[in-house]
C-alpha cells in the first residue's frame, strides 16, 4: 500500500483529498438545506422531524462521525497544504500583483475555510450541542424554541450571515477547483460547471441566509 | 510614434544566492517610447558601465518572445502589466513619464536568486529530464507518415508544445506551483500516439520530480494561465490530474 | 603549414554516403563508453549530437553558456524543415532537393555534402515524428508541407510559426532522456574559452562557470563544436542577444581554419530599427511579400504620411527593377534594393532606415478576411512591436543579417583542420555555400546532429591511438593561465566607453562596408576602421566587476574583442572574392542589370583562412569540382 499512500502524499493527491471532501460537503450541505428548510413549516412540523431524526439516533450518530472525519480530512489537509505552498515561496514579491491575475474567491480559499471553520465551532456550540445535550427545551422537543433564541441575538445572526458571505466565496471556487482537480475539465462542459457551481452557490447563500434573517425580523426573540 | 520619458525604478539587487539583497532606485532618462522594457533597462546598464558600475543582471537572450530567458516581475506581474507576451516584448508606451517601476526576480524555492534578477531555472529541466520525452533511439523509427494523428491532437499538442519554459506560471502562483508547465509537457504527449506507451510512467515520473523539487501545489486560482506569454491553458492540469489518478488505477507500478 | 583535405568519398554521388558508411572503421559497443566527447552548444545541431552519441554508448559532456539547453537559438526559426519526402507528389526527389541547395547556394558549396544534407533530410522528419514533435497535418492525418523560397515544390514541414521551438525540443528532450539517465553530463552557464590542443589533437576545452567565475577543464577523446553564427558582428541582426562567435573563434586561433567568412545572409523583412536604442531586429515572415507591395517616396526626404504621397510619387521599387518577380525577388536582391533607396534618402519612418510594405492593394482586392487569415497573427506582432495598425498604415520594414553561411572548416566527416575537433550546424560552413534557401538551416543542423556525426566521430575514435590527457594536463593549465591575465586585462583598462557603444560602431562599420553591398574601397576601409578600433577597445573599453562572479560586462566584452578580429577577416575575404556570388555582392562584378556576377573559373573554391596573428591570415584555396551538376547562372529573372 505505500503507492498509496505516496498518492495521497503527493501534490495531486493532497489537492484530490481537498476536492473529494469538499465535494462530500457540498452533498451534505445540500441535505443540510431541505432540513433546515423545514423550520418554514412552522414549530410543530420541524420538532416533528427532528423528533423522528431521534429514532434513528444510531445511524445519525454513524453519519455525523463519518461528516466529522470529512471534515477533519478537508481541514487538516487544507492547513498542510497552506504551510507546504507558504513554504514554496521563502520570499514574497514587494508589489503584489495577483488581484490582476485571479479572483479573490481563488485567492482567499485558507482565509474564507477559516473563518467557517471559527463559525463551525460556535454552530456547533449554540445548536447541534443544544439539541443533542441537555438543552432544556430539547428534552421537551421544541426545538424550533432553541432556534428562536438563538436568532434572536443580533452579533449571532450577523455573525452567521458574515459566516455565509465567505462560505459562498468559498463554495464558488471549490465547486468549480473540484471538477478541475478531478480533471475533468474540457472546452465543452467546464463552463456549464461553473455556472452550476454559481447556482449552486446562491441557492445554498439564500437558502441559509433566509432562515436567520426570517426568525430574526418575524420573531425578534420573543417565542 | 515618438517622445521620450523619464522613470524611476526600484530594482532588486543581489550579489550572489548566499548575499542579502534589497531594492535599489535608479533613474533613467530620456526613454523613446518605442523602446522595449528590455531596452530601457540596456540604458540603465550602459550608464552604470560608464561610472564603473556593475550592471544589473538580468537574464534575456531572443528578444523576440521564443527563447523563455527573460523573466521579470514588473510591478507585480511576471512580463508586465499586459497579458500573453514576454518582457522583451513588451514597450516602453505602455509607462507613462513619471512612472515609478517595481521591478524583481521570479520568486519560488525551487528558483533561486543567483544575481540581481537572475533565477536558477534548472529544476525545469529536472522535471524534463525525469520523463518529459519520448524513449526512442535515433534512427530505426517508422517513416513519418506510419503515424496518422488527428488534426485536432496535433492542435492540441502543438497548443501544449507552445511552452516556452519561462516560468512564470510559477511566479504567478501564489503557492509558486509548476503544474501548468509540467501539464503543459505531459499533454502534449498524453494526447500524441507516440507518447502512449509511457504515458502513466511519465505522469508519474514527472510529478513525483517536482513535487522533490520544492514547487507549491496548485490551488486552481488560474493566475498561471493568465500570466502564461503563450497562453497555455489550465485544461493541460486538469488532463494531468487525469493521467495521474489513472496512472494509479491502470499501472502495476508500485514503485511510484 | 595547414593542408585542407575535404576527404570526399570517391564514387557516383547517390553512393558517396552509403560507401563512405560501410568504410568507416566502427567502435565496439563495449568500448564506446570509454571515450569522453564534449559538445558545446544545445542549439539543434549540439542537442541532436549530444543525444545520439550518448544513445550510442560514448561519455558525453555538454556545455552551453544558457541556464538551460533549451534556450538556444534555433528555438526562433519560423518557418520549417526541408525534407525530400515528395509526399505531395509534385515532383520532388532527393536530386531535386540537392540540386536547388546547390544553386541556392549560388554553387559555392561541395557537391557531395549538399548530396548528403539532401539524403538525409527525410530521415530527420522520420526522427522528429518518433520523437512527438507535432508538425502541421492534414485533415486525414498525414503530414502537411508548404512551399518556400527558391523551390517550385512544396517539401517544408512545419509547425505553425514554432517549427525551429518544436524541432529544438525534440532534440531537448532526447538529450534531457541522456542526462536523466547518466550517460550525458550537462554543464549550463558554461562558456568554453579555449580548445586544448595536446599532442595536435583536440583533447578537451576550458570554459568558465559563468555564476562563479572559476575557470573550468574538461578533458575528451574529441570535442565537438556547435555553436552558431557570427551575425552578431553586424550589432543588429535577429540572432540573440548572447550569439556569439566566441568558441569558433578561439579554436580558429588554435588552428581551426575559418572558411568563406563573408558569406553572410541578410533577410529583407525585418521590422526597421526604431532608433539609436534598439538592441536587435526581429524577423518578419518572408511570406508576407506574397500580398505586399515594397515602395518608398519617389522624392528623397518626403516626409509626408504614406496616404498623402499620390500614386505617382512612389516608387515601388522591386516591381520597376524586376517586373517578373516583383515583390517576390529572392532575398538578396530585395535586400539591396532596399538599401539603396535609404542610401538615397528615400527611406521612410523616423529613421530613414526603412520601406514601406503595403497591403492596401491586396486588402482592396482580397478582402480584409482572406489578408486576415494569411497574416492575421503577423499584423498583430507588428503592432505590438511598433504600436501602428498595418490595416490603416503601410508596414515599414528593413533588411537585417539573420544567418552565416560561413563557418570553421570542416572536411566531409565535420571535421576541422584541427584533429579531434568536430564542428555542426552553422558553426561550420559545410552545405549552404553562398547563400542559404529558406528552411534549410534546421535541417543541416539536425543532419549534422543526428545523422553524421554519430558514424564520423566513431571513424576517427577507432582510427586513432590516444594517450592519456586528464583535465591536470599542462596544457589545459597554460590556457587556464592565458584566460585569466586576459580577464584581468579587460578588467583593468577602465576606459571611458562601453563594450555595446564599440560593438555599435563595429556593427555600422559591418553594415555600411561589408554588409549587403561590398566594393574594394569600402572593405578596405573597413579593415582599416576595425583595427582602429580593437586599438580602442583595448585602450579605452571600460569593464566593471570582477571576473569571480557572475559578470555580464565580462562575458560581453570578452565577445566582442573576438568580434573586432573576426570583423575584419570577413573584410578581408570579401576583398579576396573579385566576384559577386549569393548574399556576397561585390558592386564592381554584376550585370548590366544588378545580378550578381559569379566568376567560376577564378572564384571556384573555399576560401579557407589560417590565423598567423591578429590581422594575419593566409588563404588556403579548396577547389569546388563539380562533377554532377555544372554551375549556370543564377538568375530569378
Amino acid at each position: 500500500m505505500g503507492w498509496f499512500f505516496r498518492a495521497l502524499n503527493s501534490s495531486i493527491g493532497k489537492k484530490f483529498v481537498m476536492a473529494i471532501t469538499g465535494v462530500c460537503l457540498l452533498l451534505f450541505l445540500i441535505i443540510h438545506l431541505v432540513n433546515n428548510l423545514t423550520l418554514f413549516g412552522g414549530p410543530e412540523l420541524f420538532n416533528n422531524v427532528v423528533k423522528n431524526l431521534e429514532t434513528i439516533k444510531p445511524l445519525v450518530r454513524v453519519i455525523e462521525v463519518i461528516l466529522a472525519l470529512i471534515f477533519v480530512f478537508h481541514i487538516t489537509n487544507a492547513i498542510r497544504l497552506w504551510i507546504e505552498n507558504k513554504k514554496a515561496r521563502p520570499v514574497n514579491y514587494k508589489i503584489n500583483g495577483s488581484s490582476k491575475n485571479s479572483d479573490i474567491f481563488s485567492r482567499t480559499m485558507f482565509v474564507s475555510g477559516s473563518i467557517i471553520f471559527i463559525f463551525l465551532v460556535i454552530h456547533l456550540r449554540t445548536l447541534w450541542v443544544a439539541f443533542n445535550f441537555g438543552h432544556p427545551k430539547a428534552v421537551t422537543h421544541e426545538y424550533f424554541d432553541i432556534l428562536v433564541e438563538a436568532f434572536s441575538s443580533p452579533i449571532y445572526t450577523g455573525l452567521y450571515l458574515v459566516a455565509l458571505i465567505l462560505l459562498g466565496y468559498h463554495l464558488y471556487h471549490g465547486f468549480q477547483s473540484a471538477f478541475q482537480t478531478f480533471g475533468w475539465n474540457n472546452k465543452k462542459f467546464f463552463p456549464l460547471i461553473k455556472k452550476l457551481g454559481l447556482i449552486y452557490t446562491v441557492i445554498m447563500i439564500i437558502g441559509f441566509a433566509s432562515i436567520p434573517i426570517y426568525f430574526f425580523f418575524f420573531y425578534g426573540g420573543n417565542v | 510614434m515618438s517622445g521620450n520619458m523619464n522613470l524611476t525604478l526600484k530594482i532588486w539587487r543581489q550579489k550572489n544566492a548566499n548575499a542579502v539583497g534589497g531594492f535599489e532606485t535608479f533613474n533613467v532618462k530620456n526613454i523613446s517610447l518605442d523602446s522595449s522594457f528590455l531596452e530601457m533597462l540596456d540604458i540603465l546598464n550602459e550608464e552604470l558601465e560608464l561610472k564603473g558600475v556593475e550592471p544589473v543582471a538580468f537574464e534575456h537572450d531572443c528578444r523576440e518572445g521564443i527563447c523563455g530567458a527573460c523573466s521579470l516581475v514588473i510591478n507585480g506581474r511576471p512580463h508586465g502589466p499586459l497579458d500573453k507576451i514576454t518582457t522583451c516584448q513588451l514597450h516602453m508606451r505602455h509607462f507613462k513619464d513619471g512612472d515609478i517601476i517595481w521591478i524583481e526576480p521570479w520568486r519560488a524555492k525551487a528558483f533561486p536568486v543567483i544575481k540581481d534578477l537572475i533565477v536558477d531555472r534548472t529544476s525545469f529541466d529536472k522535471i524534463i529530464q525525469a520523463g518529459g520525452f519520448v524513449s526512442v533511439d535515433t534512427g530505426g523509427v517508422p517513416d513519418a507518415n506510419a503515424i496518422l494523428i488527428s488534426k485536432e491532437s496535433i492542435e492540441t499538442a502543438t497548443d501544449a508544445a507552445a511552452c516556452i519554459g519561462c516560468g512564470a506560471c510559477v511566479a504567478a502562483c501564489k503557492n509558486a506551483s509548476a503544474m501548468l508547465f509540467v501539464s503543459a509537457k505531459v499533454s502534449q504527449f498524453a494526447v500524441l500516439p507516440q507518447g502512449q506507451p509511457e504515458r502513466y510512467l511519465r505522469v508519474e515520473a514527472m510529478v513525483k520530480r517536482m513535487d522533490e523539487l520544492g514547487f507549491g501545489s496548485c490551488t486552481n486560482t488560474y493566475a498561471c494561465e493568465a500570466e502564461c506569454p503563450k497562453g497555455i491553458s489550465i485544461r493541460n492540469i486538469a488532463r494531468m490530474n487525469r493521467d495521474y489518478f489513472m496512472s494509479k488505477i491502470k499501472s502495476e507500478n508500485v514503485e511510484m | 603549414m595547414i593542408k585542407l583535405d575535404s576527404k570526399i568519398p570517391p564514387g557516383q554521388i547517390q553512393e558517396k554516403w552509403t560507401n563512405h558508411k560501410f568504410n568507416m572503421k566502427l567502435v565496439n559497443p563495449a568500448n564506446k563508453r570509454k571515450y569522453d566527447i564534449i559538445v558545446v552548444g544545445t542549439g539543434l545541431a549540439g542537442a541532436s549530437a549530444a543525444a545520439s552519441l550518448a544513445e550510442l554508448g560514448y561519455n558525453v559532456t555538454v556545455l552551453t553558456y544558457h541556464d538551460s539547453p533549451r534556450r538556444a537559438h534555433s528555438i526562433a526559426a519560423q518557418g520549417g524543415v526541408n525534407a525530400a519526402k515528395n509526399y505531395p507528389n509534385d515532383g520532388d526527389s532527393i536530386y531535386r532537393l540537392f540540386y536547388d541547395t546547390l544553386k541556392g547556394g549560388d554553387y559555392r558549396s561541395r557537391e557531395a555534402n549538399v548530396y548528403r544534407l539532401a539524403e538525409v533530410s527525410n530521415n530527420i522528419i522520420d526522427q522528429c515524428v518518433a520523437q512527438g514533435v507535432p508538425f502541421a497535418r492534414e485533415y486525414g492525418g498525414h503530414l502537411d508541407n508548404r512551399s518556400f523560397g527558391g523551390a517550385l515544390v512544396s517539401r517544408t514541414f512545419y509547425s505553425r510559426s514554432i517549427t525551429g521551438q518544436q524541432l529544438l525540443l525534440g532534440a531537448y528532450s532526447a538529450l534531457s532522456r541522456q542526462v536523466g539517465l547518466g550517460k550525458i553530463k550537462m554543464f549550463t552557464r558554461r562558456e568554453m574559452l579555449e580548445v586544448v590542443v595536446v599532442d595536435g589533437t583536440a583533447r578537451g576545452v576550458v570554459a568558465r562557470n559563468l555564476v562563479t567565475g572559476e575557470i573550468e577543464n574538461y578533458s575528451a577523446h574529441a570535442v565537438c563544436l556547435a555553436t552558431g553564427g557570427y551575425s552578431r558582428v553586424f550589432y543588429l541582426s535577429t540572432n540573440a542577444m548572447y550569439c556569439n562567435a566566441t568558441a569558433a573563434w578561439r579554436a580558429h586561433k588554435k588552428g581551426a581554419v575559418f572558411a568563406n567568412p563573408c558569406f553572410t545572409q541578410i533577410h529583407p523583412t525585418c521590422l526597421p530599427l526604431h532608433g539609436d536604442q534598439q538592441s536587435k531586429l526581429t524577423l518578419m515572415s518572408e511570406s508576407l511579400r506574397n500580398d505586399g507591395r515594397v515602395w518608398v517616396p519617389l522624392k528623397p526626404g518626403d516626409k509626408r504620411k504614406p496616404k498623402d504621397i499620390p500614386e505617382r510619387e512612389r516608387d515601388y521599387i522591386l516591381e520597376r527593377k524586376y517586373p517578373t518577380y516583383g515583390n517576390l525577388a529572392p532575398r538578396d536582391i530585395s535586400s539591396r534594393a532596399a538599401k539603396e533607396a535609404c542610401d538615397e534618402g528615400k527611406g521612410v519612418g523616423d529613421t530613414g532606415q526603412a520601406v514601406y510594405l503595403d497591403f492596401a492593394d491586396s486588402i482592396k482586392r482580397l478582402g480584409k478576411k482572406v489578408i486576415d487569415e494569411r497574416y492575421g497573427n503577423l499584423f498583430e506582432m507588428y503592432e505590438l512591436i511598433t504600436a501602428e495598425n498595418p490595416w490603416e498604415v503601410p508596414m515599414r520594414i528593413y533588411p537585417a543579417p539573420h544567418y552565416t553561411m560561413g563557418g570553421i572548416w570542416v572536411d566531409y566527416n565535420l571535421m576541422s583542420s584541427i584533429p579531434g575537433l568536430f564542428v555542426l550546424g552553422e558553426a561550420n560552413f559545410s552545405d549552404h555555400g553562398a547563400n542559404r534557401l529558406g528552411a534549410s538551416a534546421l535541417m543541416q543542423g539536425l543532419a549534422d546532429g543526428y545523422f553524421v556525426i554519430p558514424y564520423t566521430i566513431g571513424d576517427y575514435l577507432a582510427g586513432t591511438k590516444f594517450g592519456t590527457v586528464k583535465n591536470d594536463n599542462p596544457e589545459f593549465k597554460k590556457e587556464v593561465d592565458n584566460i585569466n591575465d586576459l580577464t584581468k586585462k579587460l578588467l583593468s583598462i577602465k576606459g571611458k566607453r562601453t563594450t555595446d557603444d564599440i560593438h555599435r560602431q563595429l556593427g555600422r562599420i559591418m553594415w555600411n562596408k561589408v554588409g549587403m553591398a561590398r566594393n574594394e574601397k569600402g572593405l578596405k576601409d573597413a579593415i582599416k576602421e576595425i583595427r582602429d578600433l580593437r586599438e580602442e577597445f583595448w585602450q579605452n573599453v571600460n569593464v566593471p566587476g570582477s571576473g569571480e562572479d557572475l559578470n555580464i560586462s565580462l562575458e560581453k566584452a570578452g565577445r566582442v574583442a573576438d568580434f573586432l578580429e573576426l570583423g575584419e577577416l570577413m573584410a578581408v575575404d570579401g576583398l579576396d572574392r573579385n566576384e559577386s556570388c549569393g548574399g556576397h555582392f561585390r558592386e564592381e562584378y554584376q550585370y548590366e542589370d544588378g545580378e550578381a556576377k559569379r566568376n567560376d573559373k577564378k572564384y571556384a573554391y573555399v576560401s579557407a583562412w589560417e590565423y598567423k596573428k591578429a590581422g594575419d591570415w593566409k588563404l588556403i584555396k579548396e577547389s569546388l569540382n563539380f562533377e554532377f551538376l555544372k554551375p549556370t547562372v543564377r538568375s530569378y529573372k
